[in-house]
């Protein structure tokens, strides 16, 4: 039997980065991986798709981004190699897919593809997108209409021809929509509540003055409304060579059309929301206090950034034939949830989430979590974050009173 | 601390907020309406009791809402449109909204006024063309706000409104409507 004192599961940056912590106070532990290091950059991202976060941001401990382009996003085989390199020496074992874990004496048993193992502590680092978040109501979408998720997205070249429906006004589902629409798609995005963000504001990143005005350093416990918090869609970004913004009025510049929430099928048609006025005025309210919240922190004395609020179109559709032909395929970008099928600990929520504290599981002594959003700060949502989220962590786990078994 | 006082316990509703968290029996209510027709296109319909909070409950008086149509529809005109009452819910609910999230955002209002106007093609109810739908074809709501306040915290105040809004979500959103003869 495998006994180390501590098991992480999943070796992308937040279980390499406890391992990292754990190697460094000398604790004995292995790093469960279900694939490769860094498998879902691997294996579940579209082709296009790059960070958000510009170069200079993606750092790990002891390792930061040293090529040439410091203001770039890298693609997912980047990531991979990056994460891959800051994987070198880690206790890693790959293939060995985490099918169960329980409480077992005064810690946990965990059963996996390459064998079992009893430890101590348990560190879940598996993600926070595992699974597509599909409202109930996709059952109802007519046959021959293809569904997919962003996990089963390429690019365009991989649905069926004809229209697609992009369901969803995160960053996942404005990008789809550009790419789809530039590919001479028909195209219509659906969106509820999002978050619009300019890629530059100022001539410098957004994501710079996320970072340096110190929005990024908020703690979880001085967020007003955590669980909205953690939820909230990914910003309408996009890493691009340009640095170009992509909010729904570049969509709709290109020709896609804007219609609002998904509410649900009736009789083979979609039925939008009629509220979609009022969630890009929240939107463009968001946007615009988060710039001047920007400007007030810098000093800047100059008028606010001229801001066009979103060209929402004048009479926005309601519904939308599903059997009609316009639309061959239903891309579902409507968010993602850790999977915790194989977590045989009563440590969920009622809406399935992890009870934590800043990662640290409640009610359950020695069991952690990392790579959450917003896990215990603003910052822990992106790869930079998770270097102190780590530390703090692995300190937590360290200090945990040795109990005779 | 707020020291504004618009008249709305918001302190009352954030506490019913986390209460409920944990207590979603309690959250859940049914609002009832009991009709009778009069005459005609004539029908007369109240309100007062409610269930809420695990248990029946009953406001402090009934109202009454009289429903016809107007002289021009060939009716007596004895109340309003069935369709107007859709109305009423919105500037009541969309209101109360403002005044809620003022209160909670230390925003003293000095006055409130709004005007909700419903366009509706009125062929589709006569059945005078099948691509005219029964309902409005779109509704616009203008405020009026005088506040100790900005612009922007303004309309701020009236988007937030909108997303907690139960009569803005029962309009946008499609509701799943049962009609059965006991």
């Amino acid at each position: 039997m495998n006994a180390p004192h501590t098991v992480v599961v999943g070796a992308g940056h937040a279980g390499l980065a406890a391992s990292h912590f754990l190697t460094a106070h000398a604790i004995d532990h292995v790093v469960l991986e279900r694939g490769e290091v860094a498998n879902s950059w691997r294996t579940e991202r579209w082709d296009s798709l790059r960070l958000l976060t510009p170069n200079w941001q993606t750092r790990l401990p002891g390792q930061a981004y040293d090529g040439p382009d410091p203001d770039g996003y890298m693609t997912a085989g980047e990531v991979a190699a990056f994460i891959g390199r800051f994987a070198v020496g880690a206790p890693v074992v790959t293939g060995a897919e985490v099918t169960s874990i329980r409480r077992d004496d005064d810690g946990y048993r965990i059963v996996s593809g390459q064998g079992a193992f009893t430890s101590r502590s348990v560190i879940l680092a598996g993600g926070a997108c595992n699974l597509p978040v599909v409202p109930a109501f996709s059952t109802a979408v007519p046959s021959p209409v293809h569904q997919v998720t962003p996990l089963g997205y390429r690019g365009p070249g991989s649905l069926p021809d004809g229209g697609v429906l992009v369901v969803g006004g995160s960053a996942t589902g404005v990008q789809i929509a550009a790419e789809l629409r530039r590919a001479g798609r028909h195209v219509v995005l659906s969106t509820g509540e999002h978050v619009r963000l300019p890629r530059l504001h100022r001539g410098r990143d957004v994501l710079w003055w996320m970072d340096a005005a110190g929005v990024w350093d908020q703690r979880y416990d001085e967020v007003d409304d955590l669980t909205r918090a953690r939820r909230l869609p990914s910003p309408q970004l996009a890493g691009t060579p340009e640095r170009a913004t992509l909010d729904l009025n570049t969509l709709l510049g290109l020709g896609v059309e804007v219609v609002g929430r998904w509410a649900t099928v009736r009789d083979g048609w979609a039925l939008f929301s009629g509220g979609l006025r009022n969630v890009c005025s929240l939107a463009d309210l968001k946007m615009k206090r988060l710039l001047a919240t920007f400007d007030a922190w810098a000093g800047v004395t100059d008028p606010p950034v001229e801001v066009e609020p979103t060209r929402v179109p004048a009479t926005p559709r309601l519904r939308l034939d599903l059997g009609g032909g316009e639309i061959g395929t239903v891309v579902w970008a409507t968010g993602f949830r850790p999977d915790y099928r194989w977590l045989d600990v009563p440590v969920l929520d009622e809406k399935g989430r992890l009870r934590h504290e800043g990662g640290v599981v409640t009610g359950s002594p020695g069991l952690y979590a990392l790579g959450l959003p917003l896990l215990r700060r603003r910052r822990s949502t992106f790869i930079s974050g998770i270097e102190d989220d780590a530390a703090a962590i692995v300190a937590h786990l360290a200090a945990q009173p040795v109990r005779l078994r | 601390m707020t020291t504004i006082d618009n008249g709305v316990n918001v302190q009352a509703l954030l506490d019913a907020r986390e209460a409920l968290k944990g207590a979603p029996e309690a959250a859940r209510f049914t609002w009832r309406a009991t009709s009778t027709w009069e005459k005609g296109v004539h029908s007369t319909t109240r309100v007062e009791k409610f269930f809420g909070l695990g248990q029946e409950q009953t406001h402090k008086s009934e109202s009454v809402f009289p429903a016809d149509h107007p002289e021009v529809f060939a009716a007596e005109d004895q109340g309003i449109t069935p369709i107007e009452y859709l109305l009423v819910g919105l500037a009541g609910c969309l209101t109360a909204g403002v005044a809620s999230v003022a209160q909670n955002r230390g925003i003293k209002l000095h006055s409130v006024e709004s005007t909700v106007e419903g366009n509706h093609d009125i062929r589709g109810i006569l059945g005078a063309d099948s691509d005219v739908r029964n309902g409005y074809n779109d509704i616009k709501v203008t405020f009026h706000i005088d506040a100790d306040a900005s612009k922007e915290e303004i309309e701020a105040l009236v988007a937030q409104s909108q997303k907690r809004s139960a009569v803005y979500d029962a309009l946008t959103n499609p509701t799943d409507v049962t009609v059965t003869v006991a």
